[in-house]
């Protein structure tokens, strides 16, 4: 019999009073009414505890940094010993040969039953070889640690959608984990990084209630990812009444009005900033003065600049934009049926006066 | 024999346009359409304008005005009107008379008609002295119609209601009807990119339509501006 998740906690010396605490919180955080909190004790008593290896393909290791400053729930608490993360090369104290054993033991004894939460891509190029992990590439091994499990969790944009290091011209062919993994359900949890909560949520939900949680087209779970930063963004009343920012440093900046002119891409990323915030609430990118750069969003990298709203677009050229092209354009048609305009009235009088 | 019915394909004796002096062309549902959807693109184009780059900032408290908002909802609803008179115009292809279908599809494997196009090319470069008579659209602008008119509106409609979709949600009909665009075209940046053109586009082709519409009407041999008004056409010689 595998020990449960409750069985690990008490012999962590976490007391019954902090667990059921944690439950309600976990369910406050997943959006749940109160009922649900007994629910979650309960499978978490109940269940055998699902063993997660995380994964660090080509990455900045931010994923990580953001996961571990999970305040609700406490990573300290719970993550690390709660979500039983048997394998993660930053975090685990094992090194070396006895670290990588233990991706192999975890694949024999969880085979069909472990979830991998990848952080980071795969670079394709060079048969893999830009990015090594254990003397291997680490294609290799992703593919190998992916076969046998449950399902895959793609932190951050990196695994979600490429992020920078795909972006053009993207020289090691580094792929997101969808486009090298095709059998296993995934679910992609896009951000550079995502906020603590929602990585910590998103694992807490999978492994409570034993299932993915509710995922929209693109594979992220809709209770995060469902509303845009501008659908809950608190300047959202400035942008409603017109009032926007101009420039970084003029009254309308200081008075807090919606950095819509100055490029926030709010109104086009998918993302719980507005709502959740980050460091625990604290603050998040556009309370602190600065737009939203997209970063949740599929190759936010090549969507143009960060501070314009009408963004350039690659199709027409280095730094061409809708506006740009369509108005020089519109303009000259205009003048083209002026000439034509003036041309006809000519050749009318012309045939007249023959 | 230089006067020919475009769709008809028939010499002008047999269709005996000497004698005609008036043909009813656009009847009533499709000249309501015209100008309902004159109006809604002239609307659209403008407030859309301006919500890719909004007016100047007022300084008025944030609760007393909805500028942005009021441009938001009217273009919206120039939407409702724009998509809805374009479905109720798709209806009237089959309900309507033979030249309510013209701009909805081009006759291209026709040799003949392609003949005309590039008559009327040369007509618009000034190559021919003496321009055709038509009774609906003459060939180069039933293929002007048929791109922007049809599926530039259509594009318009897709990626416009897909934006749309963002603010509603998921679960709402425009996003189940429309939302798979956004994936499709690359996310919702593209997809407002994408839209932008699209009004450029549109901006471009009602300057060149109200220009070509005036000029016939002031150098060609058929009525132009009455006939979408009346839904008569009539001939000058």
């Amino acid at each position: 019999m595998n020990e449960t998740f409750y069985d690990v906690l008490r012999r962590q010396g976490i007391s019954r009073r902090s667990f059921l605490k944690f439950c309600s919180l976990t369910a406050a955080s997943l959006g749940l009414g109160n009922t649900f909190a007994p629910k979650i004790a309960n499978a978490m008593e109940t269940k055998p505890r699902t063993p997660v290896i995380w994964l660090h393909g080509l990455e900045c290791t931010c994923c990580s940094e953001s996961f571990i400053r999970s305040a609700h729930p406490l990573t300290k608490d719970v993550v690390l010993s709660m979500l039983s993360l048997d394998y993660d090369d930053t975090l685990m104290a094992a090194a070396g040969h006895q670290a990588e054993a233990i991706i192999e033991q975890v694949k024999s004894k969880y085979d069909g039953n472990y979830i991998v939460a990848v952080e980071g891509n795969p670079p394709l190029a060079e048969d893999g070889m830009f990015c090594i992990h254990g003397g291997r590439p680490f294609l290799e091994v992703l593919k190998e640690t992916c076969a046998g499990a449950k399902a895959i969790i793609s932190w951050g944009s990196c695994a979600a959608y490429g992020c920078v290091q795909a972006a053009k011209p993207n020289p090691t062919q580094a792929t997101p984990i969808h486009k090298v993994i095709s059998d296993k359900p995934i679910i992609k949890v896009p951000g550079c990084p995502p906020i603590a909560e929602v990585m910590t949520g998103v694992i807490a939900y999978i492994l409570t209630f034993d299932r993915l949680p509710e995922l929209d087209r693109q594979g992220r779970p809709k209770m995060f990812y469902g509303q845009r930063i501008h659908d809950k963004c608190y300047r959202r009343g400035h942008f409603d009444a017109g009032q926007f920012a101009e420039i970084w440093d003029d009254e309308a900046s200081r008075k807090g009005y919606c950095l819509y002119k100055v490029g926030c891409k709010g109104p086009t990323t998918y993302n719980a900033c507005s709502s959740m915030r980050w460091n625990g609430g604290i603050s998040w990118p556009v309370q602190s003065g600065h737009g939203c750069i997209g970063c949740s969003e599929d190759g936010f990298w090549d969507k143009g600049s960060f501070y314009d709203r009408i963004v350039g677009m690659d199709n027409f050229g280095i730094e061409a934009s809708a506006d740009r092209v369509g108005g020089p354009v519109a303009g000259v048609v205009a003048g083209a049926i002026a000439t034509h305009a003036v041309v006809t009235a000519l050749s009318r009088s012309k045939k007249k006066s023959d | 024999m230089n006067e020919t019915d475009s769709s008809a394909n028939n010499n002008d004796e047999a269709l005996g346009l000497r004698q005609i002096k008036a043909v009813y062309v656009y009847d009533a549902p499709v000249r309501f359409w015209h100008l309902t959807n004159g109006v809604s693109i002239v609307i659209l184009i403008i407030t859309g304008y301006f919500i890719g780059t909004p007016l100047p900032s007022s300084h008025q408290g944030s609760t007393e005005i909805y500028s942005m908002g009021w441009i938001r909802l009217t273009h919206f609803v120039a939407a409702y009107i724009f998509a809805i008179g374009f479905l109720g115009r798709l209806y009237w292809v089959f309900a309507g008379n033979a030249h309510a279908k013209q701009i909805f599809y081009l006759p291209i494997h026709k040799l003949r008609w392609w003949g005309e196009v590039i008559f009327e090319l040369k007509w618009y470069m000034f190559m021919v002295k003496q321009p055709k008579k038509y009774i609906a659209h003459n060939p180069l602008a039933r293929v002007m119609m048929f791109t922007f008119a049809v599926w530039g509106s259509i594009y318009m409609i897709l990626t416009g209601f897909a934006l749309y979709s963002e603010g509603e949600g998921s679960g709402h009909w425009s996003d189940i009807c429309f939302g798979w665009i956004l994936d499709l075209s690359g996310g919702s940046m593209a997809t407002h990119s994408l839209h932008r053109i699209g009004m450029w586009v549109t901006l471009i082709f009602a300057t060149i339509h109200t220009y070509a519409a005036i000029r016939e009407d002031i150098v060609s041999r058929q009525s132009i501006l009455a006939t979408m008004s009346s839904g008569w056409r009539t001939f000058r010689d």
